[in-house]
């Protein structure tokens, strides 16, 4: 998978927060064979040190890191995190979110396309947290983006793909552009079945960090993204209402 | 003069941006800093302070 001119080996892409411990985090990791750690900025107290910390222990995993500018609510806020995150990680990746919606932390579709101009135009190679909306994508294209991550759920439902018409749609309508669900996902089946529908990677947090064996669940993922992209690529038959024995008719015995 | 550090207020003897990073003991801490809002490079701390100033210091962190 290559996504702004790198090539990541994985296409199961995993965040950093919410484990119960550091070296839970680290299992989960090596478990899930991630290739991408999404990652923040927040704030830190004088004397504090646990940004240095933190960023030893994700050097330590060994993956590409993809700063987020998650819980902005406007433009600007989200502009300045991301200028503040590239200095942190030292990287021109950023996972763009602009949120619009308190209860469904649903992009803010304007401020997204806007906020995602002015980062591009800035040098910023931007993966932005947007909807199914083909409209809203097309405008993200246009705005500089060639990565699009759509939702499959709202963040930390772990509810699935609730709009599986939409991802449908979506996948078909931009065929070459690498194309990352992103948030919502709870079980492996699920983001196999995003992978089944030709969607490049997933991105998932929740569903890994709060099971109650992370890096069991990790590798639960891990092989169902797999299998789910094996299944993509070896073109799956297609469905069909009336049954069609498997087994040949032609030579069975006649017992009546 | 006082200004307001990570939402906080806080009296600070600095006059520099990086100068209150000493003063508050971010000494060689990984961070990033902002301005009423607006992003200060690491290469430009030496911008001078006004009283009421907002001022970020954030560093890595778990995110999803």
């Amino acid at each position: 998978m290559r996504l702004y001119g790198t090539d990541i080996a994985s296409r199961l892409m995993l965040g950093t927060a919410q484990y119960p411990s550091p070296a839970v985090l680290a299992e989960a990791f090596h478990r899930s064979g991630a290739g991408i750690a999404t990652v923040s900025v927040r704030r830190e107290a004088g004397g504090e040190r646990a940004g240095g910390a933190f960023w030893d222990l994700v050097r330590e995993l060994g993956v590409t890191v993809l700063p987020n500018t998650a819980g902005c609510h406007s433009v600007r806020e989200a502009v300045t995190t991301a200028q503040m995150a590239r200095e942190l990680f030292d990287t021109t990746w950023v996972k763009l979110e602009v949120i619009g919606h308190a209860d469904t932390l649903q992009p803010d579709p304007f401020g997204l396309v806007e906020a995602a101009r002015i980062l591009t135009d800035e040098g910023f190679n931007v993966f932005p947290y947007t909807t199914e909306d083909v409209v809203l994508a097309d405008r993200l294209l246009g705005a500089g983006c060639e990565v699009l991550m759509p939702w499959g759920a709202p963040i930390g439902t772990g509810l699935g793909l609730t709009n599986i018409y939409g991802l449908r749609t979506l996948r078909a309508q931009f065929p070459d552009v690498p194309m990352v669900v992103d948030a919502g996902l709870g079980l492996p089946s699920q983001a196999a079945m995003a992978m089944e529908m030709g969607y490049d990677a997933v991105l998932l947090n929740t569903a890994v960090a709060k099971a109650g064996d992370p890096a069991a669940m990790a590798d639960g993922f891990a092989r169902a993204v797999e299998a789910g992209r094996l299944a993509f690529e070896a073109d799956p038959m297609e469905p069909r209402d009336m049954a069609a024995p498997s087994t040949p008719v032609i030579g069975k015995a006649f017992l009546e | 003069m006082k200004i307001t550090v990570n939402g906080t207020e806080t009296e600070v003897t600095a006059e520099t941006l990086s100068a209150a990073l000493t003063e508050l003991g971010y000494g060689d801490a990984k961070v990033a800093t902002a301005v009423n809002e607006a992003f200060v490079p690491a290469m430009a701390r030496d911008v001078a302070l006004s009283p009421g100033d907002r001022l970020e210091i954030v560093a890595p962190r778990q995110g999803g």
